[in-house]
Formats: C-alpha cells, sequence, structure tokens
C-alpha cells in the first residue's frame, strides 16, 4: 500500500518534470537541454519574490509564472532560434544556457540547506494507515489538472491546434498561415511555465538546491525517451513506470540506486526502442 | 530592395600561392615550401617550447592538463564531424581509461609506461563493447545516450561500492620525471593530431565520411556501416580512454569525478572555439579554453559560467570557430564585387 500511494505521487512528481520537456521537444524537435535549469531558476524566483520582495505566496506564484515564460520566450528568440534544426547545436548551446543558469545561481551563493517554499497546506493526513501530507495530495491533484488541462488546450483553443499542427508537419502548418518561429516561441514559453509550475508544486517537498536541476533534467529526458516523443499517453505511462520502478528499487535496493533507473531505462530503450514505447512518429529518422 | 541601390557581396578566392601548393608544384620554390610548412611548423615548435618557458611548478601542469584536454577534444572533432556520431560522454572513456590504468597499476604493478598503453587498448575495446548497440542510433538520440553513460557508470561504482567507490583508487604511480610527463603528452598529442589528419584523408577516412553525410547510400555500396562506426569509435575511445590513464598517472589519484560533466563539456567548448571539423581547431581552442580557466579559478563556479557563455557565444553566432577563420585568412583573399 505505501509503494502503491508513494509510487503515485513519484511519478506524478515525474510527469511534472517531463511535461514541459515533451511539450518543448514534441513541438519545435528542440531537446531543451536548460530544462532543469529553468526549474531551479523558477524555485529562487519564486523565493525571492516571497522573501526579498515580500509579496505573498498566490502573487509570487503568478510572477514567478509570468517571468518564466519571458525568460523562457527570451532564451528562444535570442539564442536558439539561430540555431534551429542543428540538433547538436541546439543541444550545446540549451546546456550551454543551463550550466550558466545553475552554476550562476550557484555563484550568487544560492547553497545549503537554507531555501526552502511553504508548503500549500501544512499537515498531512492518513489514506489507508498511510501518512501522506497535504502538500503531495496536491501535488497529485494539481499534477492530473495541467496534464488534462494541457490535453485540452493542445486538442480544442487555436493556438493548442497551431502547436500540434507545427509538430506533426511543419511544411503543411506553414502554408496554412501558422508562423513556426513565433509558434516554437510560444512553445518555449509554455515549457518554462511548465517547469515553474513543476518547481512551485514539488519544492515545497524538499530544499531548493542547484544540483536538482541536472536531476530534474534527467529524468525529464528519461520520461520523455521511454514514452515516445509526441505521444501525452507515452509520457505518463513513462512517468508511471519509471515512479514506481523508482519506489520499488528504493524499498527494495536502497536510495543509490535510484537515479539508475532512469538512466539505465534511457539506455534501454534507446537502444531497443528508440521511438520509445508509443511513440508513433518518425521511427525510420531515428535509426539507420 | 530597389534596383537602384548598390548591391555588394564578398568575394573569396584561392591565393594563387595556395593553388600552386596543392599538389606536387609545392616543391617548386622555398617560397611555396614554407608557405606549407610555416603553420605546421609554428604548431610543433609552439608546443614543444612550452615545458621549458613555463615558470614555477603550477603552470607546467597546465600544459598536461591542456594535453589531456587536446586528445578529448580531437577524439570528439573526428567522431562528430568526419563519422557523423555526436558523442557527448567524452567522460565515459576518460573514466573507464583512467580506472583501467590505475587497477592495472595498483593491483598488477604495471609500470606507468605499460598501464597506459594497454588501457588505451582495452579501454577501446571496452568502450566500443559498450557503446556498439547504441552504433544504429542516429544524431540527438545517439548524444543523450551517450552522455548518460558516464553519469551511468559514476553511480554504479558509487551504489556496488567497487574499485574503492566514493574514495577512489590511490597510490597510483606517477611518470618517472616531470619532463616525461610533459613531453610525453605533448608528443602523444601531436603524434594523433597529424595521424588522424592523415587517417581522414585515407580511404577509410572517406568511407566514414561517407557514412556521416548518407549512411543509405554507403550500405548500398555493400559496405557494413556498423563495422566503420564501430571501428571509428574504437580509435576515438581509444585516445579518450588514452587522456584518462594519462590523469590518473598525473593525479596519481582516480576516482568518480573522472566520469564528471567536465571531461565532456569542456573538449566540446574547446572543439566548438577551435573550429570544429579541422582537427587541429580542437587542440587550439584547449589551448585558449585551458589556461583561460585555470587563471579564472578564482571565481569558483563564476568560471564555468564564464566559459559556458563564451561557449553560447561561439555556438550561437560563431559557429565556424577561430581554425576556420584563420585558414580561410590563410589561403584566400576576400574582395567586394558589384552584383
Amino acid at each position: 500500500m505505501e509503494i502503491l500511494i508513494y509510487g503515485t505521487i513519484n511519478s506524478v512528481a515525474l510527469a511534472l518534470y517531463a511535461l514541459g520537456f515533451a511539450l518543448v521537444y514534441g513541438i519545435s524537435r528542440l531537446p531543451n537541454f536548460a530544462h532543469g535549469a529553468l526549474y531551479v531558476l523558477s524555485g529562487f524566483i519564486t523565493w525571492s519574490a516571497l522573501n526579498t520582495l515580500g509579496l505573498n505566496y498566490p502573487l509570487s506564484i503568478l510572477l514567478t509564472m509570468v517571468v518564466m515564460a519571458v525568460i523562457g520566450a527570451l532564451i528562444y528568440y535570442f539564442f536558439l532560434i539561430r540555431v534551429r534544426g542543428m540538433e547538436i547545436s541546439e543541444i550545446i548551446a540549451s546546456y550551454a544556457i543551463a550550466l550558466a543558469i545553475l552554476e550562476g545561481l550557484r555563484w550568487g551563493g544560492f547553497k545549503g540547506m537554507t531555501y526552502t517554499l511553504p508548503a500549500f497546506i501544512e499537515g498531512s493526513t492518513v489514506i489507508a494507515g498511510i501518512s501522506v501530507d497535504y502538500q503531495r495530495l496536491v501535488v497529485v491533484g494539481f499534477g492530473a489538472a495541467l496534464v488534462s488541462f494541457l490535453w485540452l488546450f493542445t486538442h480544442f483553443t487555436r493556438i493548442g491546434l497551431a502547436l500540434r499542427g507545427m509538430a506533426q508537419d511543419e511544411r503543411a502548418a506553414l502554408m496554412l498561415g501558422i508562423d513556426s518561429d513565433i509558434m516554437a516561441i510560444v512553445a518555449m514559453a509554455l515549457g518554462s511555465m511548465l517547469a515553474a509550475c513543476a518547481a512551485i508544486l514539488l519544492l515545497p517537498l524538499g530544499n531548493i538546491v542547484v544540483e536538482s536541476g541536472y536531476n530534474v533534467l534527467i529524468l525529464a529526458i528519461a520520461v520523455c525517451i521511454v514514452g515516445g516523443i509526441g505521444s501525452w499517453v507515452g509520457a505518463v505511462l513513462a512517468a508511471f513506470l519509471i515512479g514506481f520502478a523508482q519506489i520499488l528499487t528504493v524499498v527494495y535496493l536502497g536510495s543509490h540506486y535510484q537515479m539508475m533507473v532512469a538512466l539505465l531505462a534511457i539506455i534501454l530503450t534507446l537502444i531497443l526502442k528508440p521511438s520509445g514505447l508509443f511513440g508513433q512518429q518518425k521511427e525510420l529518422e531515428e535509426r539507420v | 530592395m530597389s534596383t537602384a541601390a548598390q548591391q555588394r557581396r564578398k568575394e573569396r578566392i584561392d591565393r594563387g600561392i595556395k593553388v600552386r601548393t596543392d599538389g606536387l608544384y609545392a616543391l617548386m620554390s622555398w617560397r611555396e615550401l614554407s608557405y606549407l610548412i610555416a603553420p605546421r611548423s609554428i604548431l610543433i615548435v609552439g608546443l614543444l617550447i612550452l615545458p621549458l618557458v613555463m615558470p614555477g611548478l603550477y603552470w607546467p601542469r597546465v600544459i598536461t592538463i591542456v594535453c589531456i584536454y587536446a586528445l578529448l577534444a580531437m577524439s570528439f572533432d573526428f567522431l562528430a564531424h568526419y563519422v557523423g556520431l555526436v558523442s557527448l560522454g567524452g567522460a565515459f572513456f576518460v573514466g573507464v581509461g583512467s580506472y583501467l590504468s590505475a587497477i592495472l597499476n595498483t593491483s598488477l604493478g604495471f609500470p606507468p609506461l605499460i598501464a597506459i598503453p594497454v588501457a588505451t587498448l582495452a579501454g577501446g575495446g571496452i568502450c566500443t563493447l559498450a557503446l556498439l548497440p547504441c552504433l544504429p542510433l542516429r544524431g540527438v538520440y545517439f548524444a543523450i545516450v551517450t552522455l548518460m553513460y558516464p553519469l551511468f557508470m559514476a553511480r554504479v561504482i558509487e551504489a556496488l561500492d567497487i574499485f574503492g567507490g566514493t574514495d577512489g583508487i590511490m597510490g597510483i604511480d606517477s611518470f618517472p620525471s616531470a619532463w616525461v610527463e610533459q613531453y610525453g603528452m605533448i608528443v602523444v598529442v601531436l603524434i594523433f593530431l597529424f595521424g588522424l589528419r592523415r587517417l581522414v584523408n585515407t580511404d577509410l577516412g572517406l568511407v566514414l565520411r561517407a557514412v556521416k553525410d548518407n549512411d543509405q547510400a554507403v550500405k548500398a555500396s555493400g559496405m557494413n556501416i556498423t563495422r566503420y562506426k564501430a571501428l571509428a569509435v574504437f580509435i576515438a575511445s581509444a585516445i579518450g580512454c588514452l587522456a584518462g590513464a594519462c590523469l590518473a598517472h598525473i593525479y596519481m589519484w582516480t576516482g568518480i569525478s573522472t566520469f564528471a560533466l567536465d571531461f565532456s563539456v569542456l573538449p566540446i567548448a574547446a572543439t566548438v572555439i577551435g573550429g570544429s571539423g579541422t582537427l587541429v581547431g580542437p587542440v587550439l581552442g584547449c589551448l585558449i579554453l585551458v589556461p583561460v580557466s585555470e587563471l579564472l579559478r578564482d571565481f569558483g563556479t563564476l568560471r564555468i559560467v564564464f566559459y559556458s557563455l563564451i561557449l553560447l557565444a561561439f555556438v550561437v553566432f560563431r559557429s565556424e570557430g577561430l581554425m576556420a577563420y584563420g585558414q580561410r585568412k590563410y589561403h584566400q583573399f576576400e574582395r567586394w564585387t558589384q552584383i
């Protein structure tokens, strides 16, 4: 029972990490290696808004969302748009951005155990004999809400449909008057906002540490690779697969092995079925 | 655009001397010969006198670090721009090489000058075997999977507590003397630099470049691309392992940090800055980047910010790199022409 509950929570957390990365990669084919850095950055922005500017919690969350969206759009507009389509340059450039953000934060004094965000609701409850704090329930609730919101957004709004159109066939989308550059900027802004959402939901569970930026990136990549690019179902299922696998290894083998699960999942999936469990598109392009 | 406006474009034409020195005519006169020899000899002589002019105890050590990164950067450049396999896992090669050499030295008692070559060849074999299943992958997928290998290895060693666990292996023999260390590294770099340059111009190099440009065509010609890719990976990973093995003997220590991202990122940065696809460029990039990063050591992690920003600027705005720029200026002249 404990495994079931904590497995679910862990899986939702993984799905939250991965949403932004999956969105950006699915739409503009940009492997955004700065995703983890954006996650950490939004944690620090929220913290500064709360403690330095002295705003109240909802207001600073809102501020963080807006700031992150702008930052994401600016990063894309000034740097990544110039290397668009050159995959390796995209990886190197976004990774350089990630390093600059993370190490800059580390240099700026954000290190150690002192930075925490308050939980939305303090306290804990007991479900089936297991005590679970409210924040984790909030994470699960908001996570489910976010995934369904994104599904609705990409299926029923004009911008969402344009984004999906670009993901499926960029030339056809261009012919229908969808500006792919603007859509890519929108995608990047959305992706950064999703990173911020994940950060705000998940960071109250622990400390804000710079190192988590790298782990978040790896987990996000793991979920996207295992699930298959361009498949929402796949991403969510992969999050549950890796989430439960992680909890099981923690319970039966020890916490040292937790990160290995994600790395092994990436390596094995890429070797055995590079398009992922549920990815339908582009199978030919990935493999010789 | 109105037609009345004068439009200009830059025209680049090969210098006469460049054309004359392309073939056997290079032997025509001393001028032609020196046009060919000068850039090469500047590099060789420059590298060889470096240990003589470097004062103190600290900077000679930096030279050897430059050489190690230069080897890694060459291996990245060769694999990425001549075979089309972008490996973000240079640290994997370094880690395997340094652990192998350390084990050979401490457990089996091999002296460094034997342990290093053995570790190089065996490490190359191990890395090739490990990467063999990933060879059919393309582009960004190969990059991601190779990025994960060193991280995975570090976790394995940490979790299973093998090879000294988080403490690493200590008490590795160093080189006989500082001179052997420095000149050994420099000569190795030069040998591999010119060796690789020669290799990419042979028939084998032609096939490898064909694999990069159009693997289906190579396949259609009845050649086994996986074999060629494996061979290229062996060459590149052996170079990486050599760098790792030397690193272990220079620091007299090896540990999980040899799998750290530094060894994957800095060579890539050096390659991008120096000029990708030139093989000399990466060496040049290391000669610039490593001392700069040593000078910035006082700033702590800010130096990583600096060099990632430099890297970003080069990738985004000047992707050809210094060496390609230099070669263009050396071989060609430019003039404006009316359209």
